[in-house]
């Protein structure tokens, strides 16, 4: 974006994973496009943003290994480093972990904005994984964020909150938004009783990323604590997909997706509305 | 209305709720305050005409199928005439 000195030198990207509706797939999407961009070379700290109900921690399969976690970070119990969890597994791939004890009004906005400002400097992305709701959780995850991706299932109460949501990150200046359809399933949109991804993206009229197919696997992999992407299953395959595109990258869609329109593949990449 | 309904598909019919649904959730305009412009609609007409006003229907909603967030609203309602003979009447 800005005047780059090298190519090394390439500036950070903050991306708040939201949906405003809970138990759509936020947690399991900051993990799968954490772990998919950290397996494709990359520098990334997932931050987990859900003070009280920490989720992250457990899905990554690092739940035993906390000691600080982000509310000691912003209170000066410890410095930004010793939060920071290095997955084993993946080179490059850091967690800081929420507060289990505490409640969102620990961390301000502002509070946010320094610890990630702090992170830009070793990160090439930084990831953070929303709570529910519009409230203070909210305000903080989007914080220091430039960019979202904004996940909902073809339900209309999901899209309903994530139509809430973007409503709410156009006010607050996001320029950069992206959709991720979640637990789709082809078998019911054909049948008729289930919107299509194009119903879902004529509807919110934003870019769409991603179709994540409802899979069995990713029940199998958060029981595991490793996430699936990369892997031979559709959502594994659909979550390799949806890091590349976060990467700039076009990605034709899997088959699964079929029944979306040329239309929405040119514009799901590159038109910004 | 029911009726028409019924013969959807369950996906058109979430797509037609959402579609006003939306629409009203983005111009936030609340219940109360759409029970107040219709009380004071149906108030107006009754002026030159008795109306229904227990089955007037009063809802925001975009021209066109797609729900462009740019798209202007407006409002639109469906008033049921009683009698039109007021009008002359008055």
């Amino acid at each position: 974006m800005e005047n780059q000195f090298s190519q090394e030198q390439k500036s950070s990207e903050v991306i708040v994973v939201t949906s405003g509706k809970g138990g759509v797939g936020k947690t399991t999407t900051s993990a799968n496009v954490g772990t998919g961009l950290a397996k494709s070379g990359k520098k990334v700290c997932l931050i987990d943003t859900d003070i009280g109900l920490r989720n992250l921690d457990v899905v990554m399969g690092l739940e035993n290994r906390i000691v600080y976690n982000l509310v000691d970070v912003v209170e000066g119990n410890c410095r930004v480093k010793q939060a920071l969890i290095r997955d084993k597994r993946h080179p490059g791939l850091y967690l800081m972990p929420s507060a289990q004890t505490r409640d969102k009004s620990a961390v301000t906005p502002g509070q946010m904005v320094k610890v990630i400002e702090h992170l830009k400097e070793q990160f090439d992305y930084i990831i953070l994984d929303c709570p529910a709701g519009i409230e203070q959780g909210f305000q903080n995850a989007i914080a220091g964020a430039d960019r979202a991706l904004v996940v909902t299932t073809p339900e209309v109460s999901a899209i309903r909150d994530a139509d809430r949501i973007i409503g709410l990150l156009e006010a607050n200046g996001f320029k950069q938004m992206d959709l991720i359809i979640n637990r789709l399933r082809m078998d019911m949109v054909r049948r008729g009783d289930m919107m299509s991804a194009q119903d879902v993206v004529d509807i919110l009229a934003v870019p769409l990323i991603g179709i994540i197919p409802d899979d069995e696997n990713v029940v199998i992999s958060t029981n595991q604590g490793e996430p699936l992407v990369g892997g031979a299953s559709p959502a594994g395959q659909a979550y390799a997909n949806v890091v590349q595109r976060v990467e700039g990258k076009e990605v034709p869609f899997l088959n699964f997706e079929k029944g979306i329109s040329f239309w929405t593949r040119v514009t799901g990449i590159f038109h910004k509305i | 209305m029911r009726n028409f309904f019924h013969r959807k598909s369950s996906r058109q019919i979430a797509k037609d709720r959402l579609k006003i649904l939306l629409i009203s959730d983005r111009v936030n305009c609340s219940p109360e305050m759409m029970e107040l412009i219709k009380t004071d609609i149906a108030k107006v007409i009754s002026k030159y005409m008795k109306i229904d006003a227990e089955n007037m229907e009063i809802q925001i909603n975009t021209k066109g199928n797609k729900a462009e967030r740019a798209a202007k609203p407006s409002l639109y309602a469906s008033i049921p005439i009683v009698d039109m003979q007021k009008i002359h009447g008055d």
